[in-house]
This record gives structure tokens, C-alpha cells and sequence, in this order.
């Protein structure tokens, strides 16, 4: 096989058994996306180049009991935000923001069929991390959420135009205008989730799947995906836009500052 | 018919199991954040459980203040 078959980083990990790759997120508190995050993905999109040859699928999934990822690592922002020039922040911020997409696209427009096995909190770029993916198997403790409003943002990493393409309007107005988020059943009800299965039971189910879908042609499967799944590239440009007009208004820093500062028990609730 | 008062015995005999508090310790306007001991990442937890056992939806912002079983079987009572 091409490319790292296993790497163990501070923030993920992956390995590949019988054509299926496993990508395990592991920094806690919940897999927060900064700097280091992004960094070793940046790596498993190169290595994909190579494992993706020889595998079928992709398993995407936590090793930590508080969830598969509460999404962008906020305090990182802020900090890193309060650290520089507000035009020299506002680079940075576009900079992460073009990275990450293109580890997101990657993902999005891999051959293999992917899969994401989700318990706990799959929040924000946590919840995009989890729409890039073929499939979204979820424990019933699952819960995802665009909370981005609150913060005077809008989900950065892919989150509306992926929303759009997947799902109806009137959702996708309903989990980011209110900024409430869905529980398992809920987003099965709206056509997000794949599957529902018991807490603690999403990898064993996503493996299952997995095997089934090592049975068919690698190449028609592939071809069916492209065919099916568009990457919607003029609306990720715009989001990104979007996003950068928005964090230069001063409600972003206050919202941020709210936030990292927070001793409220439910900080996480929109 | 589910009434108010069934409804929070529910809530805290279904709390004191998944957080794995004894039962007689929780008392229905106690302050469950401290009673259970739990962060904003397990509320969730306890939020989404709450929703599958009564079969409603509770958006999170219904409960923003809310601290104690009482009130919070209400919230659900008014979605059955």
C-alpha cells in the first residue's frame, strides 16, 4: 500500500484494516479544531493521495466520551485574535480558514465512500468535519449544532453551502437561525443522519457498513459519488468572504471574549 | 395521562441512573448541575436522554436558566 498506513498524532491518528481507513480524533476536551488539529489533517489529506489506492472506505470517529467534536478551537481564535493587529488576525483567520477547506473539499471529493461515526456533541466545524462525510452514523446521544450566530459568525468550515446541498431549506434556516441543536432522531428525521443506533455502538456500525461497501466495484462506487455529490466551490469561496467581513465587526470579539471567559454551566447551549 | 408530578419522578429517577447518582439523594428543586455533578457537555447528554424517553424536542434556549428538576419537567410537560 502507498502512503503512511499508520500515523499517531496528538490530535488524531490513523491506520488502515482490510481496505478500510479509521481516522481516530483524539484532543481533548472534544477534539477542538485549531492550529495543531489542522496541521495533522493537513497531513492525512496528503497521505490520502496514497491510501486511498488500496482501501475502500473511510471511518471518521472519537476516541473521547465527550463527543466527536465540539468544532473550532475558540480560545485559540481568541487568543490568537487578541495577540495582533486586527488586520494582521483578520489574515490569520483567512489563512486557517483556506486550509481547512481544502482538507474539508479533500475529504468531500474522496473516492472512497466515507463515513462518520458520531456520538455526543458534533458541533459546528465538528458538525462540518461530519457532512463532508457519504454517511452519518450516530449514537442516540448524539447532538449537532450550528451555534455560530451566537458568536456573530456564520459556520466557516463548509457548514451552509454542504447544509444546502444536502438538506431543505427550511432545516437548514432552522438549525442556524436558532442556533438549537437536534438530537440523533431529529437529525434522522430531517435526512442528515444515516443511521441511528445505540450509545457507543456508531464505529461498530460504521465498520459493519464499511464491509458492505468494500463488496462493490471500487470504481462504480466512485463514479456514483461524483456523480452524486457535488462540492458546491462558488458558495465555499463566499463563505469564506462571509465569514472574514463578519469576524472584522467588533460583536465577533465581544462574542468570543463572552464565550472563552464564560463560567456558565451551559456554555455550549446556544 | 402523564401529569407534572410523574413527569419529574421520571426525570429523577432517569438522571440518578445515567449519571449514576442514588436515587433518594436528588430532590426535585435542587440545583441539578450540582446534585448530579455535571459539566455543559453531559447536560447535553441529559438533554438528548430526557428527549428520547418523552418522545419531545426541547430546544436548548428553553432551558437557559433552568437549574432544577422541577422547572425542568415543566419545560417537558408543556411538549407532551
Amino acid at each position: 500500500m502507498s502512503g503512511a498506513e499508520q500515523f499517531k498524532g496528538q490530535a488524531l491518528s490513523w491506520e488502515v484494516n482490510g481496505g478500510v481507513i479509521e481516522l481516530a480524533l483524539h484532543r481533548p476536551p472534544c477534539n477542538e479544531l485549531g492550529s495543531l488539529s489542522l496541521g495533522e489533517f493537513e497531513q492525512f489529506a496528503s497521505a490520502l493521495d496514497g491510501l486511498e489506492k488500496d482501501a475502500h472506505a473511510l471511518v471518521i470517529y472519537s476516541e473521547l466520551k465527550s463527543g466527536f467534536c465540539a468544532g473550532a478551537d475558540l480560545r485559540e481564535l481568541y487568543q490568537r485574535s487578541q495577540a495582533m493587529e486586527k488586520s494582521q488576525a483578520l489574515r490569520g483567520v483567512r489563512d486557517f480558514l483556506e486550509r481547512i477547506h481544502r482538507v474539508m473539499n479533500r475529504l468531500d471529493a474522496s473516492p472512497l465512500t466515507t463515513i462518520a461515526a458520531v456520538h455526543g456533541v458534533t458541533f459546528g466545524g465538528g458538525f462540518e468535519l461530519a457532512m463532508v462525510c457519504d454517511l452519518i452514523i450516530a449514537d442516540k446521544l448524539a447532538r449537532f449544532c450550528f451555534p455560530e450566530l451566537r458568536l456573530g459568525l456564520i459556520p466557516g468550515f463548509g457548514g451552509i453551502p454542504r447544509l444546502k446541498r444536502d438538506l431543505g431549506n427550511a432545516v437548514v434556516r432552522d438549525l442556524l437561525l436558532t442556533g438549537r441543536s437536534f438530537n440523533a432522531t431529529k437529525a434522522q428525521q430531517v435526512g442528515l443522519v444515516s443511521q441511528v443506533v445505540a450509545e457507543g455502538e456508531a464505529v461498530r456500525a460504521a465498520r459493519a457498513t464499511a464491509a458492505q461497501i468494500g463488496k462493490f466495484d471500487r470504481s462504480t462506487a466512485a463514479t456514483a459519488k461524483q456523480f452524486i455529490k457535488p462540492i458546491p466551490h462558488e458558495e465555499l469561496r463566499r463563505e469564506i468572504d462571509i465569514f472574514c467581513e463578519l469576524f472584522s465587526r467588533p460583536a465577533v470579539e465581544a462574542g468570543l471574549k463572552k464565550f472563552v471567559e464564560s463560567t456558565d454551566a451551559q456554555p455550549y447551549l446556544p | 395521562m402523564q401529569t407534572a408530578e410523574s413527569t419529574l419522578e421520571e426525570i429523577l429517577t432517569l438522571a440518578a441512573a445515567h449519571f449514576k447518582v442514588p436515587r433518594e439523594k436528588l430532590s426535585p428543586d435542587e440545583d441539578f448541575f450540582k446534585a448530579l455533578g455535571i459539566d455543559s457537555l453531559q447536560t447535553l447528554d441529559l438533554l438528548t436522554k430526557l428527549e428520547n424517553h418523552f418522545h419531545v424536542e426541547l430546544p436548548d434556549y428553553e432551558l437557559q436558566g433552568v437549574s432544577d428538576f422541577r422547572t425542568l419537567a415543566a419545560r417537558i410537560q408543556a411538549r407532551r
